[in-house]
């Protein structure tokens, strides 16, 4: 008996196999590739023949096949193609577009800068990030949902208005400048925007709940019995925070680092709304090159490069640190 | 303790930090002044009556509830399917299944742009809504795998075999049993889509058709003069559609749930 029970659930799970236990049913059930005999097929699904999961997937794989593989593939044919004029290429194989970027400087300064400044952004991120963090995990605060909201609140406001809040606070007509003003602390109003601080702090402010979510998601992790071992064994509370929290949280500082910086590297309209002429990214570069010069080959190229670039940082992490915890941490 | 106080204010300035900035445009947006900074003279209504008579505006504000929702609906139909079908069966390479489900996250979402622009190209089709609307999708499936993933984890098959034991077909035990104790995913997912894309301004500035603004875009390109009171009253009636719209869903649910057990 026991081993025809899961037998008997299997069966149960094939739909196919419905048909002969309960006939009133069948009509409605879908019997696409229901052809042979019911034992026939039900040994078919043993052995894992079964196409409804292909069906159910298809449309998504299908989706992503068109939207993402392929137009990916393009890319990189595209980056073989031969400039001609604005706005047209000719189908070619030649590698024009990447001795370019090869030999012009100017691409290697921009890596250069969308690095560091993303290098910036990634830290400040953790070190404004830990904090709240901790507090949010160790607080006995009874509305503890309420500060998880407030956390989460951000995702959901415009990325746009939360960029072009910041004319409002730094602008010539800011609130900062105002407030000097009617200080008397100055005469004319100060120019505090359009500088890399202040594109680094636009970013920052876009990405600052990324951190601080994933580092909370590890810290609410650590068994609290840790530290009070640590404590008894006559740990201070700094290095029982030392030894014992930092070490168990950096799997989530990792995460949310990574995060924080290929987000950074990747973007580029917090430069055009809060930088200067000169604090341009990548991704600036790469927007310019398509869509003002229309020099596709070249874009193309810029595209592969950024990608490749990122890209690798993610393989590297996710070698180390497995994808799992990033994709939480998106959720 | 006095360690934790330190905590405490820190936490509380980077709170400070994250909101200020948002508080003062919705301030701002009652402000009854020419000018969209300071300093306030006033409560006023106005900008928001403006913001209602300005033709362009309103047309970008249709576009993109029409976008949102058509790519809400379709991505998350895409990925209560592919969900259903990773977590449900057991298929081969399953993992890279879901890796490639979730992997638009992990590209730079201005490399995808390039590749959707360039795909279009190759095929010498013009860029259109529906080159738009397909981007949305693709950028939003990969949080609503995410979303509905975690919610499936719950649902235990149990419920479902108790179904096709007493005689339901597979569609009726979908329908009846499975797509029920689903809906707070498939709310969920319909929520952040249309989020994500309603919000979305890094690859629909690559993919727009000429002459086609969505909010953010419109957003943008009024900010290319200066920022007007406009911006910031539409800033406030962006941040009440994606806040308060989530919050009052998530409160609907709440209600929902316990009303039924």
């Amino acid at each position: 008996m026991p081993s025809i029970l899961p037998i008997y659930l299997q069966n149960v799970q094939a739909p196919a196999c419905n048909a002969t236990d309960s006939p009133a049913v069948s009509p409605s059930g879908r019997t696409g590739r229901g052809q042979g005999e019911p034992m026939a097929r039900a040994a078919a699904q043993d052995e894992g023949f079964d196409a409804r999961p292909w069906v159910l997937l298809g449309p998504a794989l299908l989706a992503l096949l068109l939207l993402m593989v392929v137009p990916m593939a393009i890319i990189f044919v595209f980056t073989f193609y031969e400039y001609v004029d604005i706005a047209v290429d000719r189908p070619a194989f030649q590698f024009e577009n990447w001795r370019e970027f090869v030999e012009d400087r100017f691409y290697h300064y921009a890596i250069w800068q969308t690095l560091r400044i993303a290098a910036i952004t990634t830290a400040v991120c953790a070190l404004l990030g830990y904090v709240p963090a901790y507090f949010i995990a160790n607080t006995t605060y009874r509305h503890k949902w309420l500060l998880m909201l407030l956390l989460i609140l951000p995702f959901w406001v415009s990325f746009i208005i939360r960029q072009l809040s910041w004319v409002h606070v730094l602008g010539s007509q800011g609130i900062v400048n105002a407030l000097l003003l009617w200080l008397g602390v100055i005469e004319q109003p100060l120019r505090l925007l359009y500088n890399e601080a202040t594109v680094v702090m636009g970013l920052v402010h876009f990405l600052l709940p990324f951190m601080i979510l994933n580092i909370y998601v590890s810290l609410e992790g650590i068994d609290r019995n840790l530290v009070s071992a640590a404590r008894t064994l006559g740990c201070t509370g700094w290095q029982a925070f030392r030894e014992v929290t930092l070490p168990l949280s950096l799997p989530g500082l990792a995460a949310g680092s990574l995060l924080c910086f290929v987000l950074a590297a990747g973007s580029y309209v917090t430069p055009l709304i809060l930088g200067g002429p000169d604090d341009f990214l990548f991704g600036n570069l790469i927007f310019d090159t398509i869509m003002v010069e229309l020099n596709w080959p070249m874009g193309a190229t810029l595209s592969v490069v950024l990608l490749l670039l990122l890209g690798s940082l993610v393989a590297i992490y996710g070698r180390f640190m497995g994808l799992n915890r990033l994709y939480k941490s998106l959720n | 303790m006095r360690t934790w106080t330190l905590v405490r204010l820190f936490s509380l300035l980077v709170y400070l930090f994250m909101f200020t900035p948002i508080a003062i445009v919705v301030v701002l947006s009652f402000n009854d002044a020419q000018f969209g900074g300071f300093p306030i003279q006033g409560f006023s209504l106005r900008w928001f009556e403006t913001l209602a008579n300005n033709e362009p505006v309103v047309r970008a504000f249709r576009t993109s509830l029409l976008l949102g929702v058509l790519a809400a609906v379709i991505a998350t139909t895409l990925g209560i399917l592919a969900s259903l079908a990773l977590m449900r069966y057991d298929l081969p390479a399953k993992n890279f299944f879901n890796t490639l489900l979730i992997s638009p996250v992990l590209v730079p979402e201005t490399v995808l742009a390039v590749g959707l622009l360039l795909f279009m190209r190759w095929l010498e089709q013009p860029r259109s809504f529906a080159l738009l609307l397909a981007g949305h999708v693709l950028i939003a499936l990969p949080f609503v795998v995410l979303v509905v993933q975690a919610r499936l984890v719950g649902i235990r098959k149990v419920y479902e075999d108790a179904a096709r034991s007493l005689g339901a077909n597979p569609v009726q035990a979908f329908f009846q049993i499975t797509f029920p104790l689903l809906m707070p995913a498939v709310f969920a997912g319909l929520l952040f889509a249309f989020t994500i894309s309603f919000d979305n301004i890094t690859a629909t500035l690559f993919w727009r058709p000429a002459g086609v603004e969505t909010v953010p875009t419109q957003i943008f390109g009024m900010l290319r003069h200066s920022i007007s009171p406009e911006i910031n009253a539409l800033g406030t009636v962006m941040i009440v559609i994606t806040v308060g719209l989530p919050l009052l869903a998530g409160g609907l649910a709440r209600a929902f749930v316990r009303g039924r057990t």
